[in-house]
């Protein structure tokens, strides 16, 4: 490692980290004014507020019908990462193992719903989900969830298996193993650290996809991220506090997966799936 | 010498069992993404009334509507431009530090929170009473609170809040691929610090920095819940997200909302593909130390 010791240097040194630390600062500061605001009796004008209560959190439980949009959250949570796991780690198997005619092709078909906005191929297939009766329902908001989370799954996948020496499934084989055993006692724990990390970021993406999920979502089949935006959007009907207790419970249900996650993976991994581009 | 089976000539080409569980996964993307983008083109040449061109016409002519694009790019690229200027000298500090994974987790927060979230959190944060222009009032660089939400700078600060760390962590993951025996050489050779940057760094960062411009451009270009809680949806941050969303949702002009999601979609891509056509002027080669 190389240290300059000139003057400039230093100064350019703590600029930096001058920046930095305001950034860290800022985002610190907007969080903590949403939990302290959550917990606030009264808080105008002042630093901090008059008093702490924890009544907010029971009134947005009951006023927003958490209960029910908790439930839902989970359940079309669960139901994304588990198809898109499915599909996802079948099909980056078979792209990781073979070379075929057109797999280029294939592979930018994955690549492409990350780099084109929800809302481009969002409103065509709502619109298409609406037709087939599907607007508002909880296999609607599914079905749209899983265009970014399959290929997620299949970009993060397809390095963990390339890394997996073909030569252990070809040992299996000779020691007469079939593809049904082999799957299950070769592959499969082979695999189990990739998908974990996987799924798990999928789980933590699909909580916190807005604009998808907007798009379809019935009264009944709305998720935690999208009654939240509803209750920001007509603030001043209710308490602030109240919409601020919802951010909490939000975030902790968003936290608690990304902490899981990060027992996994390093963070900088949770946005830079740009390594598996291919060259162009 | 008989022709092999038909069996055996497709997995010579790579067909076989293996090669069909890519079907399932396909068959969704299919269904789900392709065949509804080219619904949607279908549709949004074939509007309510008037000619097949009609709602492109529509859009073009309604000055309401085509600012929709200036607003979204005067928006997003300035972001991205600041996340990225900011990203690069803090990534080249990081890079040195031996405990990176605190920093990292906490500027993968917003990121997982998602804009909804950051949104709601700036409106107080931001806001007349709130901690950043008490701060800055207490400090004395300003005699009363200046107004950052509910406009331009409202949605400014929610994409810098969730674009810098998007654009750090893509940024750092670059810049600790390249090997650290380049630089020692570079010094070594009585290179200053400026000179390493532009000569031996810069270089060989531009073509991951361009990937990084495209990805964290398409988040600012696709904002949306924060132009509309934290800007002006009516006026200076209607984003074209929101003129598509009107479209199809609130005047349930599904044509039309199709058609805006059409230019939104081509905008976007004319700016990526400028970005990743000027990286091709440049060198592409491996970043590391070893003998080739």
């Amino acid at each position: 490692m190389i240290r300059d010791q000139g003057l400039v240097s230093k100064i350019w040194r703590f600029a930096v980290w001058a920046v930095a630390g305001l950034f860290v600062l800022n985002l610190i500061g907007v969080i903590a004014a949403v939990v302290v605001n959550s917990f606030a009796t009264r808080w105008l004008g002042t630093w901090l507020p008059v008093g702490l209560t924890t009544k907010w959190y029971f009134s947005a439980w009951k006023e927003f019908q958490l209960s029910s949009v908790v439930l839902v959250t989970f359940e079309v949570v669960f139901t994304v990462v588990i198809i898109s796991g499915l599909l996802g780690v079948t099909t980056a198997y078979a792209l990781a193992r073979r070379d075929f005619p057109g797999k280029r092709i294939v592979v930018l078909l994955f690549l492409l719903p990350l780099l084109i906005p929800p809302l481009t191929y969002g409103i065509p297939l709502a619109t298409v989900l609406y037709q087939l009766g599907l607007g508002g329902s909880f296999w609607g908001v599914v079905l749209i969830n899983l265009v970014p989370s399959l290929p997620f799954v299949v970009l993060v996948m397809i390095p963990f298996i390339e890394q997996i020496d073909p030569r252990i499934e070809a040992a299996a084989r000779v020691f007469g193993a079939g593809t049904g055993s082999l799957f299950l006692r070769i592959l499969l724990p082979l695999l189990l650290p990739g998908m974990l990390a996987a799924l798990l970021l999928v789980l933590v993406r699909t909580i916190a996809m807005f604009e998808l999920t907007f798009l379809i979502a019935g009264p009944t089949s709305q998720t935690l991220v999208v009654s939240l935006y509803y209750a920001v959007f007509a603030s001043g009907v209710r308490a602030g506090q109240s919409i601020d207790a919802m951010a909490v419970i939000y975030m902790v249900t968003t936290l608690f997966w990304l902490i899981l996650a990060l027992q996994f993976v390093n963070p900088s991994q949770i946005v830079a799936r740009a390594k598996q581009q291919p060259a162009t | 010498m008989s022709t092999p089976s038909l069996r055996h000539r497709l997995a010579a080409r790579g067909f076989d069992g293996t090669t069909l569980l890519v079907l399932p996964g396909l068959a969704v993307m299919l269904g789900l993404f392709i065949y509804p983008f080219f619904y949607g083109l279908a549709d949004s040449l074939m509007p309510k009334e008037g000619a097949w061109y009609a709602n492109y016409a529509a859009f073009f002519s309604d000055p309401f509507q085509y600012r929709t694009i200036a607003a979204t790019l005067w928006l997003a690229l300035p972001v991205t431009i600041v996340n990225l200027a900011f990203a690069v000298p803090i990534a080249f500090r990081v890079r040195l530090m031996t405990r990176q994974r605190l920093l990292t987790t906490i500027l993968v927060l917003p990121i997982t929170l998602g804009t909804v979230f950051v949104a709601d959190g700036l409106l107080t944060f931001l806001g007349p009473q709130g901690w950043f222009n008490r701060v800055l009032i207490l400090i004395g660089l300003l005699d009363a609170p200046v107004k950052l939400t509910n406009n331009y700078w409202g949605v400014f600060a929610s994409l810098v809040i969730t674009g810098f760390p998007f654009a750090f962590l893509l940024t750092l993951s670059y810049v600790t691929g390249i090997d650290p025996a380049i630089e020692q050489a570079a010094a070594t050779l009585g290179a200053s610090p400026r000179q390493r940057f532009m000569k031996v760094f810069l270089p060989l960062l531009v073509p991951g920095l361009a990937v990084t411009f495209c990805l964290a451009f398409v988040q600012a270009f696709a904002v949306f819940p924060s132009a509309v809680l934290l800007g002006a949806p009516a006026g200076p941050t209607r984003v074209i997200s929101i003129a598509a969303y009107q479209a199809a949702f609130e005047q349930y002009d599904h044509s039309l909302g199709s058609a805006i999601a059409m230019i939104m979609g081509a905008v976007e891509l004319i700016v990526v593909l400028i970005v990743l056509g000027g990286r091709s002027m440049f060198y592409r080669g491996p970043t590391g130390g070893t003998k080739g």
